[in-house]
């Protein structure tokens, strides 16, 4: 590994121990249960945001169905603990005791053959990452290969985000539907659903951010993560350089789908409920807004959007709960008009400048953003 | 020594005076006995677990969609609840309390009514919420009310299966609404042959299932039964199945913006309603609906609620004034409004007989309130926490407003777990 390939620079090093610290000291110290439960729902949106950072910052891949990878993750991790929470003592007063309670109203009478394997955790948990990466590997491999990428590319993404919020409503004897999977109990005889646990959630949480985090940082800063950059800037010319453009594209979009699988599992345990309302449309969009707000090309600029942006909703919803979404749609606005590159581009054009040993970038390296925003 | 609080007798008694003072809210106190003093009932005494109540008010909550698709059918329900809160502070509130309310949006997105119904109970302590509509939103929040052990009214009428030690259901659940109604299409129009039609999800497919069970059980048919996803508009080809079979009875539960399409398909497919047949039968279409659907195109259907507008009882004569008082006089009020209404007031009635605002002595009072001030007529708590109440069917007009044809001579008792309807 040469010196060019370094994963840390002293100043990322920096910035990325003040989220530590932010995350694993600061919140839990200042906050009481309840809002480091919510701040902890905040940090599962973080992963997608940070999937999208390599996509989208990076890659130059818009994706407007991340909540499609976040909910599969989010409803691996729910089948479960639904299962777990079935017993047949729990559901005696069903039908059919011993299945989920949704299956015995829509009157299926035994357990679907593909949700056999989701009684073990061990299946689960290598499920959570691999079904949702699968799924972006096939919808790649079609896309990317065939060349589309850009406007084409994010509305096929939102297409599917709109069909599988169809295809789940619709399958509600299998699904749970509208309702989704509710009532969430225990996680291998692990009771989710105290203080305490919601304690430990939280710190795991944390900490499998950080490694999401960490992998991206090694992405970026690897060959692939200057490839990227260089597809997104100038396909043609890596391509005519003898480099297969669509398996990157692949490999980083299959990344991204993990790491918002990883964060709709944690959604799953923090929350104790996962529902269609969290694929859709809508919530897709919402993600890409917080790694707008955070500013697209900075890892811990995403995580930072997600805090924010939810923080935000939660606040104004609270303060003013018949005008909280004008006051989200003031952000969005102001966001996009005044600080286009976000919170990062913040701290690149008015905080970097001030460090002391810190020289402005050379217009060289700066990434060229203008190119990136008129995708 | 500590003084016990006083027990009150009969809290039922005398409380129609409550609505009679009528549309003057502020007048109201005028006729109303002295309220009860605060210093009578210590707070440490009525409140033993932390909550938000003061010497001098309480703190209830409302969770409620206020944006987002549901807004339209929950703002009847969030206006009732206020209604019915005002009313009661102006009569001197709860042990000598003034209610106090936070209300949260819960914006018509499941995972948010868990993030706020979470925020209420940690962290504002309150002894009551007055909650939700749909069942998605309920079974999000069900877990948190029974872990935190909060106290839930919600005022829908759905689809049972559910008995929650947290929760007071003030709607009707799925057999006190449906078998009376097919009971009386059956007697008074002699039906033979339905055709039942649903949007697809629980609460339908739930309700159909009983309604079929029912009907087979009379020896009588289904010739059809199809559903459709939420917001689905276009029912044309149902419609022409319709046609072939000419069921006696068309049986609806289409929800929501739905119903817009569904009526005005039917119409101009020539399926007039104000002939003799075919009957339209619905669960789902209240006065709120009806502003959307249009009353000229559903005049002549038959629902089957146990509310409606136009009943004629001094109790719902000024619960309309006030309502139409408070929140202007084109409003329309429907089933669920009517049953949000009840919710403060089962509350008051049983903190007042528990002498406590803690969960835990409410609940435990709760069973066999009365109140006989409420706009539909009686109504009583049940041991299983939903409300003996009377089922009417009720013909639509053109003004929009239902014309009551029918009603039960008995309060139905509400059975969530119905044998041999599952």
């Amino acid at each position: 590994m040469t010196r060019q390939y370094r994963l840390f620079t002293l100043e990322e090093a920096v910035n990325f121990a003040l989220l530590a610290l932010l995350i694993f000291v600061i919140l839990p110290a200042m906050l009481d249960p309840f809002r480091l439960n919510l701040f902890g729902k905040y940090l599962t949106y973080a992963f997608v945001a940070v999937g999208l950072v390599l996509c989208w910052g990076a890659g130059g891949i818009l994706s407007l169905g991340q909540g499609v990878f976040f909910g599969l993750g989010g409803y691996c991790m729910a089948m479960f603990l639904k299962l777990e929470a079935s017993t047949p003592e729990a559901t005696a007063i069903q039908s059919t005791p011993g299945i989920p309670d949704f299956m015995d109203w829509n009157r299926v009478t035994e357990l679907p053959w593909w949700w056999e394997p989701f009684q073990s955790l061990p299946f689960t948990l290598v499920a959570i990452v691999a079904v949702p990466s699968a799924f972006a590997f096939v919808i790649g491999l079609a896309m990317f290969t065939r060349r589309v990428g850009g406007v084409y590319f994010a509305i096929i993404t939102q297409a599917i985000a709109a069909i599988l919020t169809i295809l789940i409503i619709g399958q509600q004897g299998y699904t749970g539907g509208v309702n989704g999977m509710t009532d969430l109990r225990t996680l291998a005889g692990w009771d989710i659903r105290p203080d305490s646990a919601k304690l430990v959630l939280y710190f795991v949480n944390g900490a499998l951010l950080f490694l999401c985090l960490l992998a991206g940082q090694w992405v970026r800063k690897g060959k692939v993560g200057r490839l990227l950059v260089a597809m997104r800037d100038q396909e043609d010319r890596v391509r005519f350089s003898g480099y297969n453009v669509a398996n990157f594209k692949i490999f980083v979009f299959c990344l991204g789908a993990a790491f918002a699988a990883i964060g709709g599992a944690m959604f799953t345990l923090q929350v104790g409920f996962m529902s269609p309302t969290l694929i859709g449309i809508v919530p897709s969009i919402m993600m890409v807004i917080m790694c707008a707000v955070g500013g697209r090309h900075s890892l811990l600029g995403a995580v930072y959007g997600a805090l924010i942006v939810n923080g935000a909703q939660t606040f104004f919803s609270e303060q003013m709960p018949e005008l909280w979404l004008f006051a989200m749609g003031a952000l969005f606005i102001s966001v996009v008009m005044f600080f286009p590159t976000g919170l990062a581009g913040l701290y690149e054009d008015h905080i970097r400048p001030r460090l002391p040993g810190l020289r402005p970038r050379r217009p060289g390296r700066a990434e060229p953003i203008a190119t990136a925003a008129a995708e | 020594m500590k003084k016990t609080p006083p027990v009150l007798p009969g809290v039922h008694t005398n409380r129609r005076n409550v609505l009679m003072g009528g549309a003057a809210l502020g007048a109201a106190t005028l006729f109303m006995p002295k309220g009860l003093r605060a210093q009578d009932f210590p707070t440490d005494q009525v409140n033993t677990t932390g909550l938000a109540v003061t010497d001098t008010t309480a703190t209830v909550g409302i969770l409620h969609s206020i944006t987002g698709t549901m807004a339209i059918s929950e703002t009847g329900s969030v206006q009732a609840e206020k209604l019915a809160i005002a009313q009661i502070n102006a009569q001197g509130g709860i042990l000598g309390r003034q209610i106090d309310f936070i209300q949260e949006d819960g914006a018509s997105d499941w995972p948010t009514f868990a993030e706020k119904a979470r925020k209420l109970l940690i962290n504002d302590r309150v002894p009551a919420v007055m909650g939700c509509w749909t069942s998605a939103s309920r079974k999000a929040v069900l877990p948190i009310f029974e872990q935190q052990n909060g106290f839930l009214y919600y005022p829908t009428f759905y689809e049972g299966l559910e008995e929650s030690p947290n929760v007071i259901y003030t709607g009707q659940e799925a057999t006190q609404q449906i078998i009376a109604g097919l009971d009386w299409v059956m007697r008074e129009k002699g039906a033979e042959s339905f055709y039942l039609i649903g949007s697809d999800y629980i609460w339908p497919r739930t309700s159909n299932k009983i309604a079929r069970i029912h009907i087979e059980k009379n020896g009588k048919q289904v010739v059809g039964e199809d559903y459709f996803p939420l917001e689905h508009t276009q029912f044309n080809s149902t419609i022409n199945r319709i046609r072939l079979q000419r069921p006696d009875v068309i049986y609806a539960i289409v929800v929501g913006g739905s119903n817009v399409a569904f009526y005005r398909q039917l119409k101009a497919a020539g399926i007039d309603l104000t002939r003799e047949a075919p009957t339209l039968l619905t669960i789902s279409v209240t006065e709120d609906e009806i502003l959307g659907i249009g009353g000229d195109n559903i005049e002549g259907a038959y629902a089957c609620m146990k509310y409606f507008q136009s009943l004629d009882n001094p109790n719902n004569e000024a619960f309309v004034a006030a309502f139409k008082e408070m929140w202007g006089s084109d409003i329309v009020i429907g089933d669920v409004t009517q049953a949000a209404y009840l919710g403060p007031w089962l509350w008051k009635a049983a903190v007042e007989r528990a002498g406590s605002f803690d969960v835990d002595k409410v609940r435990e009072a709760s069973p066999g309130i009365e109140l006989d001030t409420a706009p539909e007529g009686y109504v009583k708590v049940h041991d299983n926490h939903h409300l003996w109440s009377r089922t009417r069917v009720g013909r639509a007009n053109a003004e929009g407003q239902y014309d009551v044809v029918y009603e039960t001579a008995d309060l139905i008792e509400p059975n969530p777990f119905p044998e041999g309807y599952q």
